[in-house]
């Protein structure tokens, strides 16, 4: 095995395009893992720690650029209210010394279909910024997964950021485990309103091969909601959103959970995710 | 490969270290710290946490070279010098005081983890910041309580000597 160590980013590029079949470490949180079970031994690690231009974001617009080096630790402490979803999500993950070194650009890379970051990073609206010493290609989140574990990166590219836009509404995360701290996701379910557009996004996790929208209840709550008069949420409009959330999703039965367990909980947990959505929305009254 | 650390204050070099290596296995193998200890190689036990530049993590979960150049603080570096009583922790006599201490293989990754709430936090935390902070750290023998007592006990007494420091007259 070889230990590769770039200090800059063009370095790591370059690396990756000699070395395809090296694999980036960031965190370290699933690639150790894997090797100290020796669940399968990489022929080389890349080691993007020292590229330091990674670890920072910056509001670029209405966007925010998160580079893959930051931590959730940071997400949660830096990126609460402008990115209100992931940073709930983040919350989520694991326990403070894995959120210490985790970060969302290694649970892209990973792509599990439990995930914690994805189900926000679809309802915003995310992009993955990949690059490889070929150029730079921007990925929108909904063709980023591409299979259980698989996503759309070219063995050559690398994940330089995540552009996630600023949330303009409401944004909530729900996840399901069997206690309260570091659990892999029965199932998640995440929110986010964009009332500028009249528009709601939804993710859901752990409930199909790969993390994805529910896009039939997206289009149908959108015209439901009374945007404008902010009025009370429609009890039968919840319960018909939690359906078709439920109806997006093809879990399967596995030994976190049962495929018929995981529709339920995704129903209930969408109608109580708008719920507490409409409610911050309602509340807040006309800006 | 060679991989260099600042641990404990100290510059030190291991030699021959297998690219794949954790930071913990040159710990305790390759530096002779066996304070933190290696229970699961998963990030699921906690118990060997120690600080990588100021921050609790996994040290199952670091690959050695990701170190290089680093500091890292393992429960040994918490103690100073080396007559026991004098030189500990106010985190480590109350894990002694409190009975928070059975087998004591949990013990030091708790102790690192515990030392970096309480030095996080102004205020003596909550218990359950106390879980919260602590969720990642599995104990197969004493149920918790004694640990969360440990805990809030070392926060209290820290308070107070930093609260004696400032009164005291210079
Ligand atoms: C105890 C424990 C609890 C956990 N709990 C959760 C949880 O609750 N929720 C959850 O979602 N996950 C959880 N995880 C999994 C893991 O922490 C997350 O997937 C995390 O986001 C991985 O980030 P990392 O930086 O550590 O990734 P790494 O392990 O460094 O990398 C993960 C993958 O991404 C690739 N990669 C990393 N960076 C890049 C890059 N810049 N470009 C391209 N590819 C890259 C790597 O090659 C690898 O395939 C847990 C893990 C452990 C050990
Ligand atoms: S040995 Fe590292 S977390 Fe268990
Ligand atoms: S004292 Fe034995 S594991 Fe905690």
């Amino acid at each position: 095995m070889d230990f590769l160590r770039p200090l800059t980013w063009d370095e790591a590029l370059a690396y990756k395009a000699g070395r395809p079949e090296a694999t980036p470490i960031q965190g370290g949180t699933d690639v150790m893992v894997e090797i100290n079970l020796d669940k399968g031994r990489p022929a080389a690690l890349l080691d993007l720690n020292p590229i330091s231009e990674l670890t920072g974001w910056s509001a670029e617009g209405r966007t925010v650029r998160v580079g893959a080096g930051v931590t959730y630790s940071r997400l949660i402490g830096e990126l609460g209210s402008l990115l209100p979803g992931l940073a709930q999500a983040a919350r989520t993950v694991g326990s403070p010394q894995i959120r210490n070194r985790g970060t969302v650009a290694g649970n892209l890379g990973a792509a599990s279909p439990a995930g914690d970051s994805h189900p926000p990073l679809l309802a915003s609206g995310a992009v993955v910024e990949a690059e490889s010493a070929r150029g730079r290609r921007m990925i929108p989140i909904g063709e980023f997964y591409t299979g259980v574990k698989r996503n759309a990166l070219a063995p050559d590219e690398l994940i330089r950021a995540v552009h996630v836009p600023a949330a303009t509404g409401p944004q909530y995360f729900s996840k399901i485990g069997t206690r309260n701290a570091m659990v892999i996701a029965v199932c998640s379910f995440a929110i986010a309103l964009h009332p500028g557009e009249r528009r709601i996004g939804t993710g859901i996790g752990s409930a199909a091969p790969t993390p994805r929208r529910a896009v039939a209840a997206e289009e149908f709550l959108a015209g439901e909601l009374d945007w404008d008069g902010r009025s009370a949420l429609d009890p039968g409009v919840a319960r018909r959103f939690g359906e078709l959330v439920a109806e997006a999703a093809s879990p399967i039965d596995d030994v976190r959970g049962r495929a018929d367990y995981r529709l339920h909980s995704l129903s209930v947990m969408a109608r109580r995710a708008l719920g507490w959505a409409w409610k911050d929305y309602a509340g807040r009254g006309s800006a | 490969m060679r991989v260099h650390i600042d641990v404990n204050g100290e510059r030190l070099a291991a030699d021959d270290v297998w690219e794949g290596e954790s930071l913990l296995y040159v710990l305790r193998e390759r530096l002779g710290l066996p304070g933190a200890k290696n229970a699961c190689e998963q990030g699921e036990c906690g118990s060997c946490t120690v600080y990588l530049d100021g921050l609790p993590v996994c040290a199952c979960l670091v690959a050695a070279g990701q170190a290089e150049g680093r500091e890292v603080v393992t429960v040994e570096g918490l103690a100073s010098g080396d007559d026991l009583d004098q030189g500990l922790d106010e985190v480590q006599r109350a894990f002694v005081e409190a009975g928070a201490v059975q087998c004591g293989f949990c013990t030091p990754g708790l102790i690192v983890q515990a030392h970096s709430l309480i030095e996080s936090t102004p205020q003596v935390p909550e218990d359950a910041d106390i879980r919260e902070a602590l969720a990642g750290n599995l104990c197969r023998c004493t149920g918790y309580e004694k640990i969360i007592d440990a805990v809030r006990l070392a926060a209290t007494r820290k308070a107070q000597n930093k609260a004696a420091q400032k009164k005291a007259p210079r």
